[in-house]
């Protein structure tokens, strides 16, 4: 800490920080662009000038860059002097000679970095009477919009494009003042963190093209607190709808989770909601029970009467619907009934990871704890696949050790140009195994193919090499037992390494491997955070809720028939094989789903209830660091969709079950859970409840207009209808409400007077990129345990047979998660189905580039085109997952088969 | 007078061959630094010798060499850089030095190497100095082959490898942290200081960039010594200067004078005063971002330390004069025109401020003027200034622009009061 004067006025800052990061923190508006809280300083723009006084005597003092300058103990500064204010509002002018005045059709207007800085400035006469330079503007893709008339030169994009996510198909060209942001040639943005630009561009260069293609203006929109639903990692997302549309999604910053950025499946997976496939009524056609009812009771009443008629009813639950949601069906088929609508061996590996993160020392690690960490493993995953934000946190890992090399040369971290240049293409130790190749092998030390079981046996050798009393391998090759030494060295070597691995690749050895090099690096002395990964967002909340597993009940079947079963939220055909699953709905007789979407399941069921989305619904997801987090509705619930646990409370109360009619609201269902499951009791600290209230007010979903409230049903009906409410939160749907920066927990939009971009976030800060006013929402569930974590016994060697292939799944972050993928954007992304073979044994096998081969084992076949990879293990072959109609059952071993022409 | 730089070069001619340059003493200096000469006694030597660097700034050379770190502390491989990058409007003293003796650079750069501990050695040549750098290349094939250069340098156990990278054409890969960038194959923008290339330089390694007339020198006072070296000059700056002056002289060109003649000297002595049918209005003294001096203010000394405290710099000792039937407006235009254009983009000041200074003044020689304008201009001449902008390219701009408009309004405001240019 350091005592700095400006203005005159005393604040206590961190010295390890560049003045601009203190003098933000400190709550004083000082206008800024080329900085970024994430991305520190590099001194481009010039705009955040203040005054610099050698003393108290000093009078005269000097202009200097506040971004640039070190904060010293002693400094004395002004941000109000009028030489400074001058110099600020001449860059603006500047900025602006070539700034085309489109802010009433540019879709930044209104929440424009650069309008706020504007004002701030007090720039507000032009005097250029020049022409203004102008560009082509390119077609990136899908997702992000280029104007580049807009651009203002910040360098803002490339660097957080090129230099923090790792991509390469922007870049600055040209120069002067005609610089140009763009690819050398028109075509999709490559990077998975393409979408960050729009937030990450100050002004509207770089916008949200799903947007515009259903635009509103920030004031315009309704907007909640939300949590991402497309992959384990529950990124907080501020997701925004009007009249009933989704429109947009945007981070919203979490310290421990996502920072400041999204992934593009994440940013973009959200218009599966506004889909045509939508369920938005109830489809009703009991057709076995037609005569015995009378349908009085509507879609409620009839699956009432087919479940009372029942002699079993189960209940299958969904990794992608709500720890409630799971709870309430649970509560209603009962525990021996319910079961988990997640194939068996993800089943065993969720339990299996939820056993080794509660054993885990240090508990499981955050993606920050990942991205300061010093040294990392990647054990089995393709991170940038199946967790995207997982690899950009690894990504800033990588830069750690550099970032610490430069710092003994008294570069500060936050001084990004001095540091890159030091680190150049360093990168500290990350070692990544995987069964083919991953975007992250680019900065690791040591990218490694293997197949899954090896992957296990390696990670086993890893944590025997850091502690002698941990199990050792049989019938390791000495490579790779070379390869395990140089690994555990660079864990061992320093205090905090992690370890990530998880459920996606699909092998229980690397779990178990992933436990012993934590074990291993705990009995050595050091911290170690383990990270896993879970395909889906809730896969973790519904291990927690506990259920049986799928295949007991396809096993069952036969004998035990049921009479109704109740699919909640799941798409059984992604789970297993489609003759199981067809085997399975044809001995159910009386089928009830609720779902958001048609799928394969939902066009079999008999009774189907339309299922509210995120968007539309509140409760609790559990990400894979345990970490319980409530998302909240945006908008009602469209056509005759309703929260899935709200039709199955119905459900309970049309049987009169007892206890069900007392569950109104959300929070009821939330103390219940609390109460009656010990794991699930943090839920309900996840985020206020619905009674909190702000100075007797509820938190607006909307900011304020100085005009009052919207009209935007005044073409139907000047009289204001009464706004829609929502019982399950403390969240007002309209402006209406305590305006002010509320919980972390219930921030629907990021504003503050003066700024009304998402820079206003800088003010919900306790201090710039740091912790949040009033704490980090959500509440971690797992609870580590005491003394030293057990090691697991060492799987046996793996046994390759000849002439069978080891299936290994191929996850790609555009097409291998279900909702994403039903959004128009990712799926134009979504590959189409392949067999990914190494490309010697696909030569050897007389196999070129799209042969159609064929994968069979007993039961199952499928024909598929080849794609060969030079990167992948030795018998091994891939297969993409989440496309529709591939299956593969998990760890079946296959033959392959040229198919003749 | 002695020319200790020049005295060996054939105007026009072809560069001294080695066992020209041989001849002349050459390599006798490095044989002495090498064959028994500490590292530290050398830098000693440059001190005394009170080099200043003639690539513009005038910084002490010792200064700067000794902000390297030596030990067992030290972090290598550490770079020596020569900048040829020569583009400064109106300066062409280092191509005379390259194009005439391409050794003298080598061997000057091998014992600055020698100095500081470099392990590698580079030539960064402009882009245009297409014979200057095929010349270099051949030196340095010769020197290689001598031994003077590659492993353990005659025997001394001193090992030096030597690039030579011809630049794109970017006035901006003459400020040496863009030459750096540009070097690494990034973009070249110039990089924030501190930290300083001694500590994190060329790929993020110690690196020391010399101008080539100051690398010139060394070799120079290795064998003479320094006290004979601050002899050469009149001022307290050691050496001789390579002075040059174009514009409508008699005999515009380069001259080596001792540090310190005066403006007068060089423009009536040296290059034998204005031509025929033009008298003299102004100067810049030293290269396109310097303040233009009038006649009153010739007899000041041009060197690096005390004479230039008339309101102007030495930069690089070019001389470009200004006459009576050129428009100075016109004059200015195509010096900002080439500033405009070579900005790097990086920061705002000079990437939108230039361009609008340019627009103006064109605006102004064109008869399109308005009375706002010189207030436009002179906001930028003040607004543009060191620390406000990131590297000096806009503040240098901004030089000729202000002095301009001090010594030369009342023809800025003829343009625009008669909405044309009096000179066309």
């Amino acid at each position: 800490m350091a005592r700095i004067f400006v203005d005159g006025r005393p604040h206590d800052v961190r010295a390890d920080v560049s003045l601009l990061d203190a003098i933000l923190s400190a709550g004083i508006d000082l206008p800024y662009f080329c900085w970024h809280p994430a991305m520190g300083s590099v001194g481009a723009c010039r705009l955040c000038a203040v005054k610099k006084f050698k003393d108290e005597n000093d009078v005269r003092g000097k202009i200097v860059m506040a971004c640039m300058e070190r904060v010293e103990e002693g400094l004395r500064v002004s941000v109000e002097d009028g030489e400074a204010r001058a110099c600020r509002a001449a860059v603006i002018e500047w900025l602006m000679t070539n700034h085309p005045h489109d802010c009433p059709v540019c879709d930044e207007g209104g929440e424009c970095h650069l309008q706020d800085m504007t004002v701030m400035t007090g720039h507000v006469h032009r005097r250029f009477r020049f022409k203004k330079r102008t560009f082509r503007n390119q077609d990136l893709g899908p997702f992000v919009t280029h104007e580049m008339n807009r651009c203002i030169v910040c360098y803002r994009c490339v660097r957080f494009y090129r230099e923090y996510a790792g991509g390469t198909d922007l870049a600055a060209f040209a120069g002067h003042n005609r610089v140009y942001f763009g690819r050398h040639r028109e075509g999709p943005l490559e990077s998975e963190f393409s979408g960050n630009l729009v937030e990450v561009c100050p002004t509207g260069v770089f916008t949200d093209k799903t947007l515009k293609r259903h635009y509103a203006r920030k004031w315009d929109l309704t907007s909640a607190p939300s949590v991402c639903i497309h992959c384990g990692l529950g990124c907080n997302t501020i997701v925004g709808g009007r009249y009933g549309r989704l429109r947009r999604v945007l981070n919203r910053y979490h310290p421990d989770v996502n920072g400041y950025f999204l992934c593009d499946r994440g940013r973009f997976g959200y218009e599966f909601v506004n889909s045509e496939k939508r369920i938005l009524s109830t489809r009703c056609v009991p057709k076995r029970s037609v005569g015995t009812s009378d349908h009085k009771g509507g879609p409620i009443g009839e699956a009432a009467w087919a479940l009372a008629q029942a002699n079993r009813v189960v209940g299958i639950g969904s990794p992608r619907a709500s720890v409630e949601a799971n709870y309430v069906l649970k509560k209603l088929v009962g525990p021996e009934n319910f079961f988990l609508g997640i194939s068996d061996s993800e089943a065993g590996l969720a339990s299996l990871a939820l056993e080794i993160l509660a054993a885990a020392p240090e508990g499981p690690a955050s993606l920050k704890t990942v991205g300061e960490s010093r040294a990392a493993l990647v054990l089995g995953e393709d991170v940038t696949n199946a967790a995207p934000m997982l690899a950009l946190a690894l990504r800033q890992t990588a830069r750690q050790k550099p970032l610490d090399d430069a710092g003994r040369l008294g570069i500060p971290r936050w001084l990004d140009g001095a540091a890159r240049t030091a680190a150049q293409d360093a990168t500290g130790p990350l070692f990544v195994v995987s069964p083919y190749a991953t975007k992250l092998d680019g900065v690791a030390t040591r990218a490694h193919r293997a197949a899954p079981a090896d992957i296990g046996r390696l990670g086993f050798a890893v944590a025997r090499a850091i502690d002698s009393a941990a199990p050792a391998p049989e019938g390791l090759r000495e490579e790779d037992r070379l390869l395990a030494a140089e690994i555990a060295g660079a864990l061992r070597d320093v205090e905090r390494p992690a370890i990530v691995a998880g459920v996606t690749c699909g092998e229980d050895s690397v779990l178990r491997a992933a436990a012993n090099i934590v074990a291993a690096l705990r009995a050595a002395g050091r911290f170690p955070g383990l990270c896993l990964t879970f395909p889906e967002c809730n896969t973790l909340g519904l291990a927690l809720v506990g259920g049986r597993r799928l295949e007991e009940l396809l096993r069952e079947l036969p004998a035990n028939p049921v009479d109704a079963a109740i699919i909640l939220e799941n798409d059984l055909f992604r789970r297993a094989g489609p003759a199981e699953v067809d085997k399975c709905l044809r001995s159910i007789r009386e089928l009830i789903a609720l779902d958001h979407l048609e799928n394969a399941t939902s066009a079999r069921a008999d009774i189907l209830l339309p299922s509210a989305t995120f968007a539309e619904s509140a409760g609790t997801l559990v990400n894979n660091e345990g970490r319980a987090q409530r998302f909240f509705r945006v908008m009602p619930p469209q056509g005759e969709a309703r929260e899935s646990w709200r039709w199955l409370r119905d459900i309970g109360v049309a049987l009169a079950r007892p206890g069900f009619e007392r569950l109104e609201v959300l929070d009821d269902l939330i103390r219940e859970m609390a109460a009656q499951v010990p794991a699930l009791e943090g839920v309900r600290d996840a985020a206020p409840l619905s009674s909190f209230r702000m100075d007797g007010q509820k938190v607006p979903r909307a900011p304020h207009r100085e005009s009052g409230r919207t009209a935007m049903n005044a073409a139907r009906d000047v009289s204001e209808p009464q706004p829609p409410g929502d019982p399950d939160s403390a969240l007002s749907m309209t402006m209406e409400g305590r305006p002010g920066i509320p919980n972390p927990a219930l921030v629907p939009f990021y504003w503050s007077p003066g700024w009304n971009s998402g820079q206003a976030l800088n003010m919900y800060q306790s201090e710039v990129a740091g912790p949040l006013r009033g704490g980090a929402p959500g509440r971690r569930l797992i609870v580590s345990k005491e003394g030293p974590p057990p090691y697991y016994p060492a799987p046996p060697p793996s046994g390759h047979e000849n002439g069978k292939w080891t299936v290994v799944p191929v996850h790609h972050i555009y097409g291998s998660e279900e909702l994403s993928s039903l959004s128009p954007g990712i799926a134009e992304l979504s590959p189409k189905p392949y067999l990914l073979m190494n490309r010697e044994e696909a030569i050897e096998l007389g196999i070129e580039e799209g042969s159609l081969v064929e994968l069979e084992a007993e039961g199952v076949k499928l024909e598929l085109n080849a794609r060969l990879a030079v990167e992948l293990a030795r018998g091994t072959a891939g297969i993409p997952v989440g496309l529709p109609g591939l299956f593969w059952p998990p760890a079946k071993r296959g033959i392959i088969r040229r198919v003749p022409k | 007078m002695e020319r200790p730089l020049t005295q060996h070069i054939r105007p026009g001619g072809e560069a001294l061959s080695l066992a020209e340059y041989e001849k002349t003493g050459g390599y006798v200096p490095l044989r002495r630094a090498l064959g028994g000469m500490a590292p530290e006694a050398i830098l000693e030597s440059i001190r005394t010798a009170n080099l200043m660097g003639r690539g513009g700034a005038g910084f002490p050379t010792a200064t700067k060499w000794a902000l390297m770190t030596s030990g067992k502390d030290a972090r290598h491989p550490a770079y020596l850089v020569a900048n040829a990058d020569e583009m400064e409007p109106g300066t062409f003293k280092d191509r005379f030095l390259i194009e005439g003796n391409p050794h003298q650079l080598i061997e000057g750069l091998i014992i600055a190497a020698y100095t500081v501990r470099a392990d590698i050695g580079w030539i960064f040549v402009r882009w245009a100095y297409k014979k200057a750098a095929a010349r270099l290349e051949k030196a340095m094939r010769e020197a290689y082959d001598a031994g003077y250069l590659g492993r353990n340098i005659l025997k001394s156990g001193f090992s030096l490898e030597l690039l030579i990278h011809t630049g794109s054409g970017r006035y901006m890969c003459g400020e040496e942290t863009g030459l750096l960038n540009s070097l690494e194959g990034k973009r070249a923008v110039p990089r924030a200081r501190p930290p300083f290339p001694q500590i994190s330089g060329l790929f993020g390694m110690p690196t020391v960039i010399n101008n080539v007339e100051t690398l010139c020198c060394v070799p120079h006072i290795i064998r003479n010594g320094p006290e004979w070296f601050l002899r050469l000059s009149r001022t307290r700056d050691g050496g001789t200067k390579l002075y040059g002056i174009s514009g409508r002289v008699k005999r515009p060109g380069v001259y080596e004078l001792p540090m310190g003649t005066t403006l007068r000297e060089i423009l009536s002595d040296q290059a034998g005063g204005m031509r025929e049918g033009f008298t003299f209005r102004g100067l810049l003294p030293g290269g396109a971002s310097t303040d233009f001096l009038v006649d009153e203010q010739l007899d000041v000394r041009l060197d690096f330390s005390d004479g230039m405290k008339s309101g102007s710099r030495l930069g690089t000792g070019s001389i470009i004069v200004l006459d009576d039937r050129t428009c100075p407006v016109g004059f200015v235009l195509n010096l900002e025109t080439f500033f405009a254009r070579e900005s790097c983009g990086w920061c705002t000041p000079c990437r939108d401020g230039l361009p609008w200074v340019e627009k103006t003044l064109r605006a102004i020689e064109e008869g399109l003027g308005e009375p706002d304008d010189l207030a436009v201009l002179n906001h930028h001449a003040s607004g543009l200034s060191p620390g406000r902008t990131f590297c000096a390219l806009a503040p240098g701009a901004m030089e000729p622009l202000q002095s301009a408009l001090k010594h030369f309004g009342p023809d800025f405001e003829r343009h625009i009061k008669e909405g044309r240019c009096p000179w066309k």
